[in-house]
């Protein structure tokens, strides 16, 4: 046929009309050749499947023509043929009811032994791939491939034809006697032959690795008779003097699916060729030509692969990079660009990071440099895999001066990266707060919500940075244009640690807060939610400024305001600040506790704590149990799985992390990467009530609706609640870390490698709920998790617990159990990444001395793991303040003067002895602080009231510090001489 | 139709000095958001597509299955990131969860996209093997040499690419193959 054919009817028309009034006229000639009565010969039917599938071709739709094309199938002519084949794989979807008839077509080429024509039907399976066409072939090829009497060229397509059928339907395409044969092709002659083998068997070795193994020895000696041989001799295969590029690429890329060889010999031989491969690109060009450095340095690149797939040879690590090295300097944009890109990778094994960081200022000088914006990203990624504790501060202030004229496409990576390095490598936090600040201040609209939540969760959990953090953005705040994100942060800091700077006189409570207020009404509504929010704690916090803040929420645009959320806050919060009094910040008298206030703007709603919200608004932010970094999590979902072990570099920093604890290799993002999780918090409104639930197990934890109802425990068992026997006794950290919740509530109870344990709780009273945050830091899943509490011996009747367990990444799973039962026929699972939390309703009953246990059972990658620690729960948790004046606190003094109710410890200080401090352990331990009551104000004088169902203990406390000699001395009295001494040994610990 | 009749040969890599070039911005490249292949993964040609300046398609050859809209939002997303470009910027772009690896000759771009963790420069390289054949086989190749004989074009393919893999790389075979072909017709 010659080009004119084509030309002649639809050459590229002048005008779109044009064309399409010609085509359509030409479609309506072809559809009446078609029909004719008179039978159209091969040549014609030829000529006009061929201008269709042109038409086609140039963008229009064809409905005719199949048939015509199908018939062209059996023409022994092979330009019909092959026209009717192309057609055929451009235009017949894999569904076709013509694949039976094109099936028997492809049938009888195979069979012809004439390789043009089997060639073809090859094509055409590996083209079109449908399964109907597995189904009719996957057996026959295979035997195509290996018989001894196949063309080289229809070998070559039966490989690839195969490789075609098994991507599409494997189970079509078993292994059998013809694996070991097609290893062998690896052997073969042609060259052409064993480069579509390579491919073939690359694709078949990974599902099937052991069947293949011995492609290894086969790969390692074509490779290395290749890479040894001079420049001409494989002639038809050498490429710009390069012999067998593509081949030699295949081969490197087949080794890398499997270890390294265990032969010495093949190993040995293997080395020699990765050498000479470093060597040869020392070796000066045996061409000018692009196409000459480029097929060279293919092999190089994937040679490099292959060394670091290894991680073994360090010597050889060391070369690729240093080869690397010289290539980020080198004229070519795209071998700098590769040349980064592969240091990436080697930056993240030991033997080769340091040599890598050898070159961080010539990738900084591309990052500022490179004209292409994918290079500079590279510079980038680059930047970040080098990155360690030596030259954190380096790279981050390079990225950040880079993003102030960065691209915007990937201005929101620069920020994610700059952020998890900074945490990640802060040495103080002052540079970590300065960093996130700048971070927001040069690219505001790029810092996400992640990056800001962040911010806070470290200075909540870092009492030496809150001051710092609150000056810091009282100054950013000074600026007259700032980023929203910045009020975003600042309102809040300043609305938890805005205290802290009060003192000076420069940012006084009216100054702080008409700083915050100026930037109010250029705010967003979720700003200014946020904003009515640090006015209410401010209100608490600066009793000086009720009556200006009152009077902004009086203000007509704000108790009118259009939107609902503003205008209930505003009704709200005026309501609470005059309602209510000076002790506010005393907890509500009753359970439930509503959840605090969370920085993202979401207002406790009044269904979830009816009682008091106004006593839990005001409370100050808990500690943030640590887990995976949201912000990694989020980098991760941007790169997509396949890149996070390039990200995270956990192993080469695990021990000195200590921010950021939670930077685990989490291929799996935290479904809950909301800022502190307290969306959370309460229990679900549908859980039973406690009072109704004694009888009744309502068991909702069974993965669908249709629970069968043996999964529940039976009454019986659920009563047979594990006996101390039952687990493993604590593990030794565990009075150390019960020690730590003496004086707090809150904060991480327990982490290791696998699990962290956040703890957050309250009490009332003789009543308590806790909540357990269990951490996943994996990226497996934990199976059969089983958190149980127990109580050693005497304590069983003493504290009664309510378990429930909600599972926040499993929405749907929750259960519930009742009288510190929990069954161990309920498993559980928890996610990579997810954290599941466990509600703890407490009642102490009678005063009890040893804790209640927590043990914890689940089975991580098929071992079972098990841990016991001591729940925070200690008698003074139960401690109610009271006030009294000096003469009612002496003349009890006198009547608690039998010796047994005293308690008294003298002991040396483990810390220094700081007043304040002492001040707010003694608080945190639960008494009330008396004032003027003790003649010497160097000592602290404190009473409070243990509440337990049964019965109250009065406790009196003082304790008398000696500066001089470090020494404490501390004395308990209350009416039950246990109490005292108990309480003596829990405080004394303290000091 | 003169641009149509210029030689491919040899490759462009000045500034194509495209008017809208300065105008429009780089589009972002979008990383990947979904598993991208690991090293050890699937790794093959998604398509090969030869487009000229004006975004007409010249060649469009699947190796992935895509419904007819998908393909011609690939070919557009295709012209838009790859013309952009000059001699300046790498002959490779991130491309959804893949690249593209591309070369100019004269009008036309020829683009492979693979995955991300394939061999940059070994399909660069196997572009230019392509363009030479095809120039062998056509004597001094232009657009329109493809743009009639799209049919022995895409022989030419079938024999150099096959399954989404590289099948043949000597340029002698390919074109003693084809040669032998054309006795035939």
């Amino acid at each position: 046929m010659s080009p004119a054919l084509a030309a002649s009817t639809t050459a590229p028309g002048k005008s779109k009309e044009a064309e399409i009034k010609r085509i359509n006229k030409e479609l309506a000639n072809i559809r009446s050749k078609f029909k004719g009565d008179k039978a159209l010969d091969g040549y014609s039917k030829k000529k006009y499947v061929c201008k269709l599938l042109f038409i086609f071709l140039l963008g229009h739709d064809i409905d005719f023509g199949h048939m015509e094309a199908v018939n062209l199938l059996s023409s022994n002519k092979y330009t019909e043929k092959q026209i009717g084949y192309l057609f055929i794989s451009v235009l017949v979807n894999s569904n076709s009811e013509l694949i039976r008839l094109i099936n028997n077509a492809i049938k009888n080429d195979l069979a012809s032994r004439n390789p043009t024509f089997m060639c073809l039907a090859l094509h055409c399976i590996a083209n079109v791939g449908s399964r109907e066409m597995g189904e009719a072939f996957a057996a026959d090829i295979p035997r195509i491939l290996v018989a001894g009497d196949s063309m080289d060229s229809v070998k070559q397509s039966a490989a690839l034809c195969l490789l075609r059928l098994y991507k599409a339907s494997p189970d079509l395409v078993p292994m059998g006697e013809w694996t070991a044969r097609v290893v062998h092709l690896l052997n073969d002659q042609h060259m052409g032959v064993v480069t579509a083998a390579v491919s073939l068997i690359t694709c078949l070795c990974k599902k099937n690795p052991d069947d293949f193994k011995t492609c290894v020895s086969l790969a390692v000696s074509r490779l290395s008779r290749i890479v040894s041989s001079a420049s001409t001799d494989l002639q038809d295969y050498t490429y710009y003097f390069v012999p067998a590029p593509w081949l030699s690429v295949k081969l490197l890329r087949l080794l890398q699916c499997y270890p390294p060889p265990e032969d010495a010999a093949v190993k040995g031989r293997l080395v020699e060729c990765l050498e000479t491969v470093l060597n040869k690109a020392q070796e000066p060009p045996k061409s000018k030509k692009v196409q000459h450095s480029n097929a060279k340095n293919a092999i190089l690149f994937e040679t490099i692969s292959l060394i670091i797939h290894y991680d073994s040879e360090p010597n050889l690590l060391v070369r690729a990079c240093n080869q690397l090295g010289q290539f980020l300097q080198h004229r070519e944009t795209n071998l700098r660009y590769l040349a980064l890109e592969s240091m990436c990778t080697l930056a993240s094994s030991e033997f080769s990071h340091e040599a890598v960081k050898t070159h961080i200022d010539t990738v900084i000088n591309a990052l500022k440099t490179e004209r292409d914006v994918s290079v500079r990203q590279r510079a980038a990624d680059l930047l970040y895999a080098m990155c360690d504790r030596s030259n954190a501060k380096q790279i981050v202030s390079e990225m950040l001066r880079y993003l102030e004229t960065a691209d915007y496409a990937i201005r929101e990576e620069i920020v994610l990266k700059v952020a998890i390095l900074a945490e990640k490598y802060a040495v103080d936090y002052s540079w970590y707060v300065d960093t996130i600040l700048n971070l927001i201040r040069i690219a505001g609209d790029y810092v996400s919500e992640e990056v800001w939540y962040r911010v806070l969760q470290i200075v909540t959990n870092r009492d030496d940075v809150q001051g710092y953090a609150a000056k810091t953005v009282f100054e950013a705040l000074q600026a007259p244009a700032c980023h929203e994100n910045m009020v975003k942060v600042g309102g809040y800091i300043l609305g938890e640690f805005g205290n802290l700077i009060a003192g000076d006189p420069r940012s006084s409570p009216p100054v702080q807060f008409s700083l915050l207020h100026s930037k109010f009404h250029l705010c967003s509504v979720a700003t200014r939610a946020l904003l009515l929010s640090t006015y209410i704690k401010f209100i608490n916090l600066f009793p000086e400024t009720k009556n200006t803040i009152q009077g902004v929420l009086r203000a007509g645009s704000q108790l009118r305001n259009a939107d609902v959320e503003l205008q209930q806050r505003a009704v709200e919060y005026l309501t609470l600040s005059s309602v209510a009094s000076t002790d506010v910040l005393v907890r509500a008298p009753h359970l439930p506790w509503g959840p605090f206030l969370s920085p993202d703007g979401k207002c406790p709603s009044p269904d979830r704590a009816p009682h008091n919200p106004q006593a839990t608004v005001l409370e100050e932010m808990p500690p943030f149990p640590e887990r995976e970094s949201s912000i990694l999590a989020k980098l991760k979902r941007k790169k997509g799985p396949g890149a996070a072990s390039a990200l995270d570099d956990g192993r080469r920093d695990a021990s000195s992390s200590d921010i950021n604890g939670g930077v685990e290799p989490t291929p799996t993002p935290s479904p809950s990467a909301d800022l502190l999780g307290l969306r959370a918090a309460p229990p679900p409104a549908a859980a039973p009530a406690p009072a109704s639930a004694g009888s009744l197990l309502v068991d909702v934890f069974s993965d669908g609706p249709a629970a069968p109802p043996s999964l529940g425990p039976t009454p019986e068992e659920a009563f047979l609640s594990p006996g101390p026997e039952d687990i493993s006794p604590p593990i030794p950290e565990a009075d150390e870390l019960l020690n730590k919740f003496v004086c707090k509530n809150n904060g991480v109870l327990f982490e290791n490698q696998l699990l962290q344990i956040g703890v957050k709780s309250e009490f009332r009273q003789n009543l308590g709920r806790m909540y357990l945050f269990y951490g996943n830091k994996t990226s497996v899943q934990f199976q059969n998790f089983l958190p149980t509490v127990v109580h050693p011996g005497d304590l069983q009747t003493h504290i009664l617990l309510d378990l429930a367990l909600l599972v926040v990444s499993l929405r749907l799973r929750h259960q519930w159990a009742q009288l510190a039962v929990q069954t161990k026929r309920v498993a559980a699972q928890v996610d990579g990444g997810a954290q599941v939390q466990q509600v703890l309703n407490i009642e102490c009953l009678r005063d009890f001395l040893t804790p209640p246990l927590l043990s914890v059972r689940f089975r991580y990658g098929g071992s079972p793991q098990s841990l016991t620690l001591k729940l925070p729960v200690t008698i003074n948790k139960f401690f109610q303040p009271t006030e009294m004046a000096a003469q009612d606190f002496f003349q009890r003094w006198k009547q608690l003067s039998l010796p047994l109710q005293e308690a008294q410890k003298i002991f040396k200080a483990n810390h220094p002895m700081d007043a304040e401090v002492t001040k707010a352990k003694l608080l945190g331990f639960g008494s009330a602080l008396l004032d003027s009551v003790d003649p010497n104000p160097e000592n602290f004088v404190g009473a409070g009231i243990i509440q337990t169902k049964a019965l109250q203990v009065g406790c009196l406390l003082r304790l008398e510090p000696n500066a001089q000699a470090q020494m404490y001395r501390l004395t308990l009295r209350t009416s039950k001489e246990s109490v005292s001494r108990h309480l003596c040994e829990l405080l004394a610990q303290q000091f | 139709m003169r641009e149509g009749r210029r030689a491919l040969l040899p490759e462009v890599r000045s500034s194509p000095g495209h008017p809208q070039q300065q105008a429009r911005p780089e589009p972002p490249s979008r990383r990947g958001t979904q598993a991208a292949g690991d090293r050890t993964g699937v790794a093959m040609i998604r398509f090969i597509l030869i487009q000229n300046r004006a975004g007409k398609t010249r060649l469009a050859k699947w190796y992935m299955q895509f419904d007819d809209d998908e393909k011609q939002k690939l070919i557009e997303e295709v012209h838009a990131v790859v013309t952009v470009r000059d001699a300046k910027h790498t002959n490779f772009v991130e491309f959804r969860n893949f690249k593209i690896i591309y070369r100019r000759y004269a009008g036309l771009y020829f683009c492979i996209c693979v995955d991300v963790s394939d061999n940059n420069l070994a399909y660069l390289e196997a572009i230019h093997n392509f363009v030479e054949v095809l120039n062998e086989y056509f004597h001094n190749v232009c657009e329109l040499d493809l743009v009639f004989n799209f049919y022995k074009v895409y022989t030419v393919v079938d024999e150099m690419f096959l399954a989404g893999e590289i099948r043949e790389t000597s340029q002698t075979k390919v074109l003693k193959q084809l040669l032998m072909l054309q006795s035939l017709e």
